[in-house]
């Protein structure tokens, strides 16, 4: 009984203490970033091995969720005679809930499980502590710039995804299902407000982007150095990520919208 | 002496090499004294501000007293006393899982002791701010058993890594002091090639030719023949005495290749269990008459340190009726 308390303790204890580490790592990335400054051409390559190789994969998904969206809310919409309101239905739920969190959740499975391997192996063979021997901060020059590339992209990739996204519900309702062109256009521009509904969603996305990054990056950097173990870290990147995104969409959703 | 142009190097200290003078005289053989003294002085003086320390200081540039440390529960270092004396190299031997790797991140100041000091040149290195600490690793060069170099750049940038983080150099004088340290581990023709294309002794040369890269004070060198071809084995063992001697370099190897160690070391440490057993020369060691030191030195299968981990009785093990290898 005691013993099984104590373990349960132990437990607690180590939870909190990596908790800790993971605020203390992100502490010295956020102090890091006078290295960005310093030396811009390491954050526009790392946008480019975390953003722009993302692209692809997003705006592929925005797409298909556009179309689905399109065909499912004809269906539903249809029903009341109310298909004109189609395009504000696919965008107000692109812009607001599924541009961010679909997007965060892809990130995490393609460039978080990405920076985590980079992480983890870069610790496994060394080079984060060779790079300290020669007197180089890898916080600053390896962490903080990928932090900052997965913070920008973040909200630019969820843009992506939403226009792609709209795209796909214009060509499935105004092509394939025959919905009114001008009212799919003007009732979305009608209906979906800047502030409401644009800002909420980059803030979200603006959100995610740091706390997907930061959990890739200190799952890859508290890593244990073997090949087991940066398996292990992979797999808890995108877990933890995907938790993270639904649970706190959950919170700025209560907040931003619930009044 | 520079070999080339018979000039007298101007002393200023251990690090000012003859090595780095016949070098650099070569590729500019009317420099003035200034240039040529001129990337030590930024270094040092930006180290701790000071350039002046003789060649005849007695004081060792390592000194350890009374490390502890341990492993979660198991307990690696328990009083240890080393001293590393200038311009030698240094040998600390020990069988596998003696923390040797450990010692020297202990050096490095990548962890932290429970107990005792480490002093590097004088300086307390536990007990050093950050940035004081990262000036003092400019000065300390390390090659890794792996090589730790960086995977996404090629073997010239690996090398050229050190100079373009730590001084404000030229292009052109980065290229040619980076050629030059290639050719000094003989692979000037691979700066092309990626990490990944490189053997295990050419990767492990090219991280010993960026150890170098700011002409450091001293080495430390992580297993530097483990899993070696004897050709490489001989590179590298010739390498490592040569820079030492001729760039008045302190190098601490951490190994357990005894043979090639006691060809090269001056001074041989030897731990187990924590402790130093014992130490001296190569020739001392070998005639040691500890049966410890003995079965290390000579790899007798026998003596004190056994073959087996323990366990129980073979026949006992044998013949208990078990489930899934348990009891």
């Amino acid at each position: 009984m005691i013993e099984q308390l104590a373990r349960l303790g132990r437990t607690g204890l180590l939870a909190l203490e990596r908790l800790g580490r993971g605020h203390l790592l992100l502490l010295a990335i956020l102090k890091g970033m006078t290295e960005i400054v310093r030396r811009p051409f390491l954050l526009i390559a790392q946008m480019f091995s975390v953003g722009v190789l993302s692209i692809l994969i997003v705006g592929i998904s925005g797409l298909f969720v556009g179309m689905v969206l399109g065909l499912q809310g004809y269906y539903v919409l249809s029903q009341f005679g109310a298909e004109e309101s189609l395009g504000v239905m696919v965008a107000a739920s692109l812009v607001r809930e599924l541009g961010p969190v679909v997007t965060a959740l892809l990130f995490a499975g393609r460039a978080g499980s990405a920076l985590t391997a980079e992480i983890g192996l870069m610790k496994a063979t060394e080079q984060l502590s060779g790079l300290e021997m020669m007197a180089v901060d890898p916080v600053k020059r390896i962490l903080a710039p990928r932090f900052f590339a997965g913070f920008l992209s973040m909200p630019l990739l969820a843009a992506l995804f939403s226009a792609l996204g709209i795209l796909g519900g214009y060509l499935v309702s105004v092509g394939l299902l025959g919905v009114d062109e001008g009212a799919f256009w003007s009732q979305m521009q009608h209906k979906i407000d800047l502030h409401e509904d644009i800002y909420n969603g980059v803030i979200k996305s603006l959100v995610f982007g740091v706390v997907c990054t930061w959990i890739a990056l200190f799952q890859g950097y508290d890593a244990v150095p073997t090949s087991e173990g940066v398996s292990r870290a992979t797999t808890r990147t995108v877990v933890h990520s995907a938790f993270a995104v639904l649970g706190l969409d959950f919170v700025l959703t209560a907040l931003m919208f619930g009044d | 002496m520079c070999p080339e142009c018979g000039e007298l190097g101007d002393g200023l200290d251990g690090h000012y090499s003859d090595w780095r003078q016949s070098r650099l005289c070569s590729f500019w053989p009317g420099a003035p004294g200034w240039w040529r003294a001129w990337p030590l002085l930024r270094l040092e003086a930006g180290a701790d501000g000071r350039y002046t320390m003789s060649d005849s200081q007695a004081e060792p540039l390592v000194k350890i007293r009374g490390l502890r440390f341990s492993r979660g529960e198991k307990r690696i270092f328990d009083g240890v006393d080393i001293d590393i004396q200038r311009h030698r190299v240094t040998a600390i031997m020990g069988p596998s899982g003696t923390g040797k790797t450990t010692l020297l991140k202990l050096i490095g100041g990548q962890l932290q002791p429970e107990a005792g000091t480490v002093i590097v040149d004088g300086k307390d290195i536990h007990a050093l701010p950050l940035d004081a600490l990262y000036k003092l690793r400019i000065r300390m060069g390390m090659m890794f058993q792996s090589g730790a170099l960086l995977t996404d750049i090629d073997v010239f940038e690996n090398v050229a890594y050190p100079l373009r983080e730590h001084t404000s150099l030229s292009e052109e004088m980065i290229r040619k002091l980076v050629l030059l340290k290639l050719e000094a581990v003989g692979l000037r023709g691979a700066r092309d090639l990626m990490p990944s294309e490189l053997s295990g002794g050419m990767a492990r040369r090219v991280a010993l030719a960026r150890a170098v890269a700011l002409d450091p004070m001293m080495i430390m060198y992580d297993e530097p023949f483990t899993g070696q071809d004897p050709i490489s084995m001989g590179v590298l063992v010739e390498l490592i005495r040569e820079l030492n001697d001729a760039s008045r370099l302190t190098s601490i190897i951490v190994s357990h290749d005894v043979q090639e160690t006691a060809e090269i070391a001056d001074h041989i440490y030897v731990i187990s269990q924590g402790k130093v057993i014992e130490h001296g020369t190569p020739e001392e060691l070998m005639d040691s008459q500890s049966a410890w030191v003995k079965q290390f030195m000579h790899g007798l299968p026998d003596g004190p340190v056994r073959f087996h981990y323990p366990a129980p009785d073979l026949a006992q093990d044998f013949f208990r009726h078990s489930t899934g290898g348990r009891p």
